[in-house]
């Protein structure tokens, strides 16, 4: 069984077409991976953040879900200051840090954070199902959704499972050391990890199958017409057209 | 008895790659109005032999028909899912929507029912089972009893001709057991279920069988215990083998 913790609510956001929300968040997307000026980046982050605080989210849940992209941005800030190319800023020990180094490190960090949050304000906030639905009807071919549909759902499935795991070595008692011991029984964790996921996915699958599933979702949640749908597809086009303009009068961190 | 079965296979046998052959020659015409029990050791084949009928694993030999049919391709087996209701022996393979409307909804918006029509499908299914108050509850936090119940929903939701349960009163309770006996008395419906309480079986089962080296047999023993409490399947028609 798949956990959408993000799925269950009745916020402003989650009232909102479906349909919107996933264009929304892929033109969001896309134009904040594209921006490379400061205020640009600042002003995404900042609008994730109100969207975030519209969808009523259970913080702690919310930063949950970053730790993994907040572990791969520490690794970013500790390794590229001191390899990237360019004019050196200052010395840290035996280390150069370079100034393009750590603006780059800045850059990247804004953008996946703002891009983040908005996909899991805009997107993880509907069911699987409803999200298949909604690309379906913005006519992507069978297969692709049904690959994205369940590459998202196996993250869920892999997750799961290594809790399920976790708490079976912990019953035993097993403490986490630095000896051969910890090693071997996180290395069969790992292994098991993926076999069992691999495993659940497959049967989860069968019994959709069972269940007369053949690629296309269907969706019993009626998609809203509500005015909020206007006023959010008007902030949002401005907002786009507000970070646009930013870009294009502001010049870039890295030059 | 009619004479056309819903399901026979013939001379099947199967083996997970690389292991000995866990279903061997087996044979068994399935007919309509038939409830079966199967009680057979961990580790015999049962779930596998259920998978097999729905043509989620496929048999390295042997036929499978279906009303008279051969049921080979994916096609075939697709329409014979839409007459069959498989229920999993674990209740988390089946549930993967968060609520459980739109759990029990799945099946019969993949059948091409309007969304009205799906959503009262669903509706009725959960009040006949006595689940109307979980239709808004989030299905990954229900309790493991309250799982298997909302999964049969979404199997009846459905509206099979043919139920196979596997271990459906696994963690059940006392009383949601008496329920699901009554539940399953109230059906007009052939099943066959696997379970390892011979309690519950004979209260909804005309016949007990097991499944020994690869093969279904009527248990010869379970078979003259079911007798002494024939006159409760009295009324149904009775057949020996
Ligand atoms: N995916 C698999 N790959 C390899 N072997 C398997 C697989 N699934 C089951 N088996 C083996 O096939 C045999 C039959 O398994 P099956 O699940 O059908 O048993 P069962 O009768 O349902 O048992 P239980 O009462 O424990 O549910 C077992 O020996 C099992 O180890
Ligand atoms: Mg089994």
């Amino acid at each position: 069984m798949i956990q959408e913790s993000f799925a269950a609510g009745n916020s402003p956001i989650h009232r909102l077409n479906p349909t919107l929300r996933v264009v929304a968040a892929a033109a969001y997307s896309f134009i904040v991976a594209l921006a490379h000026g400061l205020p640009t980046l600042l002003t995404s982050l900042a609008i994730s953040i109100i969207l975030l605080f519209f969808a009523r989210l259970n913080l702690k849940k919310v930063f949950q879900r970053f730790t993994v992209v907040l572990g791969f941005l520490l690794l970013i800030w500790v390794i590229l200051p001191w390899t990237y190319k360019g004019e050196i800023w200052f010395h840290l020990g035996p280390l150069a840090i370079t100034r393009p180094g750590v603006l780059l490190c800045l850059e990247i960090s804004l953008k996946s954070i703002a891009i983040l949050l908005a996909m899991i304000t805009l997107v993880s906030t509907m069911t699987t199902a409803r999200m298949g639905h909604t690309l379906n009807r913005l006519h992507l071919p069978d297969k692709l959704v049904y690959l994205i549909l369940i590459t998202y759902r196996y993250i869920f499935v892999i997750e799961q499972e290594y809790q399920r795991l976790m708490r079976a070595a912990r019953i035993r008692n097993f403490r986490p050391g630095s000896n051969l011991h910890t090693y071997r029984t996180y290395a069969y964790l790992l292994g098991m990890l993926f076999v069992r996921s691999a495993e659940r996915a497959k049967r989860v699958h069968l019994a959709m199958v069972c269940r007369g599933f053949s690629g296309k979702f269907y969706s019993l949640q009626e998609n809203t017409r509500g005015y909020q749908n206007w006023v959010f597809a008007l902030l949002m086009s401005l907002s786009l057209l507000g970070l646009a303009i930013l870009e294009i009068s502001t010049p870039a961190i890295l030059i | 008895m009619p004479d056309i079965p819903l399901f026979t296979l013939t001379n099947l046998n199967f083996n997970y790659p690389g292991r000995e052959p866990v279903i061997k020659n087996l044979q068994l015409q399935f007919y309509p109005g038939e409830r079966i029990g199967l009680v057979a050791p961990n580790g015999s084949g049962k779930t596998t032999l259920f998978h097999l009928i729905m043509g989620l694993l496929k048999p390295t030999s042997g036929s499978i028909e279906f009303l008279g049919r051969p049921a080979v391709s994916e096609e075939d087996f697709a329409a014979v899912r839409q007459k069959i209701g498989l229920l999993f022996q674990d209740a988390d393979d089946q549930l993967f929507s968060p609520t459980v409307i739109e759990d029990v909804a799945f099946g019969p918006l993949n059948l091409g029912c309007s969304r009205e029509e799906a959503r009262e499908i669903s509706l009725k299914t959960l009040e006949f089972l006595g689940l109307s108050d979980f239709a808004d509850r989030v299905t990954f936090k229900l309790s493991g009893g309250e799982k298997k119940l909302v999964s049969l929903a979404t199997v009846l939701a459905m509206k099979p001709e043919v139920l196979l349960l596997d271990e459906p009163t696994a963690g059940l309770d006392r009383k949601t057991k008496t329920r699901l006996i009554e539940i399953l008395n109230g059906l007009e419906l052939s099943y066959i279920i696997i379970s390892h309480e011979f309690d519950f079986l004979k209260e909804i089962a005309h016949h007990i069988y097991t499944m020994e080296d690869g093969k279904i047999t009527l248990d010869e023993e379970l078979y003259i215990h079911h007798h002494e409490h024939a006159h409760r399947v009295g009324a149904q028609p009775h057949k020996h083998i």
